[in-house]
């Protein structure tokens, strides 16, 4: 059973066990249109709670993608490399990268799915 | 968004789902379904955008001709009445002040349509300049509104939805037509690389026209989004990115709407030393190996990780597929073929010189 928390920075992460697959929300990909290009981080890369991690490009802008948590960079999406335009067409199936969650506790700063539905509001 | 003027058809943008946002003091509709969408069809249909933002001044007189020659760098005397020329307003150093589409409505009636950034800077720096001169100078841009009608598709449009005979129209000329009474401006001019047309009315004959054409079904509304990724592919300037106050026309390689051969124009004698001394710097295209994307102002270094220049407009161009953009760098590297490399946040990736047209206009004469 997963569970799944945002990030007033339009990212989500689904968590399961002691990691977490994460990604842009529905909205975020709505918001940016069509995505061209995703910098993603490497393998074993570190990520820091509110830092960024990577970016994501749509045709007109460049946006941060910052991680929800802190821990390392277990996968990324290698699919996004070619088809950049998974993340349009579900953004939820089609997560950046797989972390490992250093500190559960980081997970109670984030918000639950209503909280989130109310901030895109 | 409050401060932000808004266009005559600002309602209409609202009413279609249009992603707002603010640009040259205006808030304009940046897309409606999408950028890649909106850019395709005028690549291959049409589309219409509202770019009742710009400014339009007329200069009328005696002098008219003298003096739009006095501040223009192209030739308005090297053609008829009812030609449009490209050109740029400069400053004493050869700088641009605005890059601008003169109408030559008469000898003594010329039409300047300029950037809605630059409205109030340009018209006192027209006005500045008028000493001595019989001409009048009026503002128009808050009495006129103006569409585009861009794409392979845009004279079928303007004959069958308009009801527009266009046909007569060649490139870079105009007509001025009478519609219920109202004079309205057509152009076969635009900013997209397609053919198309430019219609300057009123904000009421503006949404009538509007809502004909987005009623048609034959017609894409299409956002600023878009024309700045199409006019990007084809090697067009922008006021801001590859113009400016510190940028000559001769480093932006458009020394040829700069005619020296004029007696006198301001800012003459500063592009005349440019050109004897030689330019240090120059707008170039640039192709990066990779799908990341140089954005403005982003650095340009060379082989050696040192800086040479700077991104002035950069995307994954959506007509050619490739990450592409313009950037004006040292003249040591800005033969076809340099290595270069571009600084896009934490890392540099490789790039090199490539002609500024990514994608080939498409003109009718």
């Amino acid at each position: 059973m997963s569970k799944i928390y945002y990030s007033p920075s339009h990212e989500y992460i689904r968590v399961e066990g002691t990691s977490g697959f994460v990604g842009i929300t529905d909205y975020a990909q709505k918001q940016l249109g069509n995505v061209v290009y995703v910098d993603l981080p490497e393998v074993d890369d570190d990520v820091a709670a509110g830092e960024d991690f990577g970016a994501i490009e749509s045709v007109k802008a460049a946006s941060d993608l910052i991680s929800p948590v802190t821990g390392k960079v277990e996968e990324v999406n290698e699919a996004l490399v070619d088809e950049p335009g998974l993340i349009n067409k579900d953004p939820m199936e089609n997560w950046i990268i797989k972390v490992t969650i250093d500190d559960p506790a980081e997970l109670d700063d984030l918000l639950d799915e209503a909280a989130y539905a109310g901030l895109c509001h | 968004m409050e401060n932000e003027k808004r266009t005559c058809l600002y309602d209409k943008h609202v009413a279609l789902g249009a992603q707002m946002s603010p640009f040259g003091g205006f808030v304009m509709p940046i897309q409606y379904k999408g950028i890649v969408e909106e850019h395709n069809a005028v690549r291959h249909g049409c589309g219409v955008f509202d770019v009742s933002h710009m400014g339009e001044v007329s200069v009328t007189g005696a002098d008219a001709e003298k003096f739009v020659n006095h501040i223009f760098t192209n030739d308005v005397t090297a053609g008829p009445v009812g030609k449009c020329f490209y050109g740029m307003m400069l400053n004493p150093d050869g700088g641009v002040v605005d890059d601008l589409l003169v109408y030559k409505r008469d000898d003594d009636d010329f039409f300047l349509v300029i950037n809605a950034s630059n409205i109030e800077k340009d018209v006192a720096w027209i006005r500045s300049c008028a000493d001595g001169y019989d001409v009048m100078v009026d503002n128009m841009s808050d009495c006129l509104g103006e569409l585009a009608v861009q794409g392979p598709a845009a004279e079928e449009v303007m004959t069958g939805v308009l009801g527009l005979d266009c046909a007569r129209l060649s490139f870079y000329t105009f007509m001025t037509l009478d519609i219920d009474g109202e004079s309205v401006i057509v152009s076969r001019t635009g900013y997209t690389g397609e053919d198309g047309f430019e219609i300057y009315a009123s904000p009421g004959m503006v949404n009538h026209m509007w809502d004909k054409l987005i009623e048609s079904g034959k017609v894409e509304p299409c956002g600023l989004g878009c024309r700045d990724t199409l006019r990007f592919e084809v090697g067009l300037p922008l006021y801001g990115n590859e113009l400016g106050d510190d940028i000559s026309p001769l480093e932006a390689g458009l020394g040829i709407f700069v005619k020296l051969d004029k007696d006198e124009f301001i800012g003459k004698d500063a592009v005349m030393k440019l050109k004897e001394d030689g330019l240090r710097r120059k707008l170039v295209g640039i192709e990066l190996l990779d799908r990341a994307i140089p954005r403005h102002g982003y650095e340009v270094l060379n082989v050696d990780g040192e800086p040479v220049g700077v991104v002035t407009t950069g995307y994954h161009a959506i007509s050619v597929d490739k990450s592409v953009a313009l950037a004006l760098v040292d003249v040591a590297y800005s033969a076809i073929d340099t290595p270069l490399e571009v600084r896009i946040r934490r890392k540099t990736f490789p790039a090199k010189v490539v002609k500024k047209k990514f994608f080939k206009k498409s003109y009718k004469n």
